[in-house]
C-alpha cells in the first residue's frame, strides 16, 4: 500500500518534470525515470513480463531515439532553439481541456460499472510469481501469447514492419519521384532548407 | 511482504487518469514536437496502467497481452513521429510545429 503511493507520487512528478522541461534532454531524463517507476508499478501487479518491455523496449530502445534525434538536430546548429514562450496563450484552453476531461473520467469511474469487479487487486505472495501457471509469470504470459492471442502477436510484426517502411521513405532525403541524378549528388548536398524561399 | 498486500483498483486507475491528462496537457500545451512526443508517451503509459490494473484484477492475461501491443504500437509511433520531426526539421530549420504550416489552407 505505501509502495504503490511513493511509486504514484514519484511518477506523476516526473511526468510533471517531463513536459515543463524547456529543454528536451531534460524532459528524456525525466521520462526515463518516469518508466523505470512505472516498470516497478508494473511489478506490484505481477506483470513480470510488461516490466521486462518497459525496460528494454521504452528506457531502452525508445528514449535512445529521442535522445539520438536530439542529438541530430542540434549537430552542428547549436542548441535547439526552445521557441517562443506560448504557455501563457496556451495555458487556459489547456487548464481547461485537461479539467474537463479528467472530470468526465472521475464521474465515469464512479458511476460506471466498477461495481461489478473486484475491488481490490490482491498481489501474489512474493516467490509465487515467477513460477509457471501462476498469474502474471513470463511461462504463462508467453503460453497465452503464443496461443490465444497468436494472431495479434503477428499482426504487431506487421506493424513494426510499416513502421519501418514508414521512416525509411520519411527520412531519406529524396524528393517523391528522385532522379538520378539527385541520388548522385545527395552526399555533397548542403543541407539547406528547402522551403525558406517561398516564406 | 508475506501479508497479502491490497490495493484499491480505483487507484490505479486514478493514477492512469492523472498521468494521461498530464501527457494532454503536455501535448496541449508544448509547441517543441519533441517534448510534445514524449508527452504522447506518457498518454500510451497511463493507458498501459490501466490495462495492466484490469489485468490483474480478472487475473487474466488479454490485458497484459493487450499492454504489449500498445507497446508495440508506440514504438511504431515513435519512430515514425521523429522521422517526421527530421523530416521537418531539415526542410524548416526550426522544431516549432506552429511554423511546419505549409499545409494550412
Amino acid at each position: 500500500m505505501t509502495l504503490f503511493w511513493v511509486l504514484a507520487i514519484l511518477l506523476i512528478a516526473t511526468a510533471v518534470f517531463t513536459i515543463s522541461q524547456r529543454s528536451p534532454v531534460y524532459s528524456v531524463v525525466g521520462l526515463l525515470a518516469n518508466f523505470v517507476v512505472l516498470a516497478t508499478l508494473y511489478l506490484t501487479l505481477d506483470a513480470e513480463f510488461i516490466f521486462i518491455m518497459q525496460i528494454i523496449v521504452y528506457a531502452g530502445a525508445i528514449l535512445v531515439l529521442f535522445v539520438f534525434v536530439i542529438n541530430l538536430l542540434s549537430a552542428g546548429t547549436g542548441p535547439i532553439s526552445e521557441g517562443p514562450n506560448r504557455m501563457p496563450r496556451a495555458l487556459v484552453p489547456a487548464v481547461l481541456v485537461t479539467l474537463a476531461g479528467f472530470g468526465f473520467l472521475v464521474v465515469g469511474l464512479a458511476r460506471g460499472p466498477l461495481g461489478i469487479l473486484p475491488p481490490h487487486v490482491a498481489t501474489s505472495r512474493m516467490g509465487e510469481v515467477g513460477q509457471a501457471g501462476v498469474f502474471g509469470s513470463v511461462a504463462d504470459f508467453g503460453v497465452a501469447l503464443f496461443s490465444a492471442h497468436l494472431l495479434p502477436f503477428e499482426i504487431t510484426a506487421f506493424i513494426l514492419m510499416v513502421a519501418v517502411v514508414g521512416v525509411v521513405v520519411l527520412a531519406s532525403d529524396a524528393a517523391p519521384a528522385p532522379t538520378h541524378g539527385h541520388h548522385l549528388k545527395r552526399g555533397t548536398q548542403k543541407r539547406e532548407p528547402i522551403l525558406k524561399a517561398e516564406r | 511482504m508475506s501479508a497479502p498486500m491490497s490495493v484499491d483498483v480505483s487507484n490505479y486507475l486514478m493514477l492512469s487518469a492523472v498521468l494521461f491528462f498530464i501527457g494532454l496537457g503536455g501535448v496541449i500545451l508544448r509547441r517543441n514536437p519533441l517534448i510534445m512526443l514524449m508527452a504522447i508517451e506518457l498518454m500510451f503509459n497511463a493507458a498501459n496502467v490501466a490495462l495492466v490494473a484490469f489485468a490483474r484484477v480478472w487475473t487474466n492475461n488479454a490485458g497484459q497481452i493487450f499492454a504489449f501491443l500498445v507497446i508495440t504500437v508506440a514504438a511504431a509511433e515513435a519512430a515514425i513521429g521523429l522521422a517526421i520531426v527530421v523530416t521537418v526539421f531539415r526542410r524548416a530549420k526550426n522544431v516549432d510545429v506552429d511554423e511546419a504550416a505549409a499545409l494550412r489552407g
